[in-house]
């Protein structure tokens, strides 16, 4: 094989490369998202129930919220009925962030973890305990 | 196995037509997977009883709201400020001191708000006196015909709303205001509020925004803040029934609109 060096070196060089995350995370603790509900108003709950079930919420929450947007942007709709017959505002601020008071401790935990950067708070506001920390 | 073009064609076709045939057969909704996740139709059909969304009972609804500024009741500085006041206030409009300005609902003078009925030889009162102004919600709305992501759009009450989550920052809806309703965001308007209305959303950089007959407080069944702040000096209504208190204001007294021979059929009258 002419020019061995070079493309065994090259190779190596292309594998190191492409392999490259996997050896930079290797050795970080990669630490599990782990949501706390540790909330004045959650713990004041007899029932620990979100709007859906925990399973529900966790699958569709983005899909919802996107539902939920254009119900009330662009059709007029406010309230949202749950499967469980409860009726809720469909509004982060008034009804998500009313027990969910804890971005930072809840929606930030695996946003983070899964590196995505929801921009809802650019214009919708956090939580009164995190304004009031200055973020 | 040597295949030649004419194969490969016909090889692809058939499996092409199969797949599509496949996801057909599982309901055209979760064709290219759309809607796999949250398919209301087959949970329903299994059985589970599923979630809906409605409009608040409370709320008030009309074909086409308007609303009737009577400028002989707005005397002194206070009449006007605390209209505008109440409006900045429920709705996180900054302040902002230069031509980057925010605004919805303001004031100007006669003139410049009725430039083609301005003469310089009028008498009294109206020459200078300033005029409460903000988005006409036009009927026929040169912003929405040009905005190309329907970010601006006219809702079944006639109101002219904004999405800000589709508003991509073009302008092209200011251009198209003969009004100047709409306002850029040049900048994030946070740090020139201060205070902010948790319960409202505040906007982001790059977004166009605008008076919207507070839609929101009528989805509640609340009248629009300014109206109410009013102590009568403005008449909020359907402009559609008849026996509407717009309509018999309109009906009793002389009213102007801002630029009719435009045809945006705008829908705040003046009472002069
Ligand atoms: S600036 Fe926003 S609302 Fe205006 S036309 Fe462009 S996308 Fe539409
Ligand atoms: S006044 Fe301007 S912003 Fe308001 S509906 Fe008419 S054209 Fe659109």
């Amino acid at each position: 094989m002419y020019d061995s060096g070079k493309i065994i070196t090259g190779l190596v060089l292309f594998v190191g490369l492409v392999t490259l995350p996997f050896w930079y995370s290797i050795g970080k603790a990669q630490v599990k998202p782990d949501p706390s509900l540790n909330t004045p108003v959650i713990n004041q709950m007899k029932v620990k129930h979100c709007i859906e079930s925990k399973q529900f919420m966790i699958d569709n929450h983005m899909e919802l919220l996107n539902d939920w947007r254009n119900a009330v942007v662009r059709d007029n709709k406010t309230l949202y009925v749950s499967t469980t017959g409860q009726s809720f505002t469909m509004s982060l601020e008034v009804t998500c962030f009313h027990c969910h008071s804890n971005e930072k401790q809840f929606c930030n935990q695996c946003h983070s973890y899964v590196n995505i950067q929801p921009y809802c708070w650019e214009c919708h506001v956090k939580p009164a305990e995190e304004i009031a920390n200055g973020h | 196995m040597d295949i030649d073009k004419r194969q490969f064609l016909k090889i692809l076709g058939i499996s092409s037509a199969l797949w599509v045939g496949s996801r057909f057969a599982g309901g055209i909704s979760s064709l290219f997977g759309i809607g796999d996740k949250f398919d209301t139709k087959a949970l329903a059909d299994a059985g589970f009883e599923i979630s809906k969304t409605l409009p608040d009972p409370k709320a008030l609804t009309a074909k086409q709201w308007a609303i009737a500024i009577d400028i002989r009741q707005f005397k002194t500085a206070d009449d006007y400020k605390k209209c505008i006041m109440v409006c900045d206030k429920i709705h996180n409009i900054p302040d902002i001191s230069t031509k980057q300005d925010i605004k919805w609902i303001w004031e100007e003078p006669y003139n410049a708000a009725f430039p083609e009925q301005h003469n310089n030889y009028m008498g009294g009162q109206l020459k200078d006196k300033p005029v409460i102004l903000m988005c006409n919600q036009c009927e026929f709305p040169p912003c929405v015909r040009v905005c190309p992501t329907g970010a601006t759009f006219k809702r079944q009450d006639g109101i002219v709303m904004m999405d800000y989550h589709r508003c991509i920052g073009c302008r092209y809806c200011m251009a198209g205001c003969p009004y100047g309703s709409r306002s850029f965001n040049f900048q994030d308007p946070r740090p020139f509020l201060k205070k902010i209305d948790p319960e409202y959303p505040t906007r982001t950089k790059g977004v166009v925004e605008k008076c919207d007959f507070c839609a929101e407080r009528l989805d509640k069944g609340l009248m629009p803040a300014c109206v109410e702040a009013s102590n009568g000096a403005m008449v909020f209504g359907d402009l559609r029934d008849p026996g509407s208190d717009i309509r018999k204001i309109l009906s009793s007294n002389f009213s102007i609109r801002r630029k009719p021979e435009l045809g945006t059929q705008p829908n705040v009258f003046y009472l002069i």
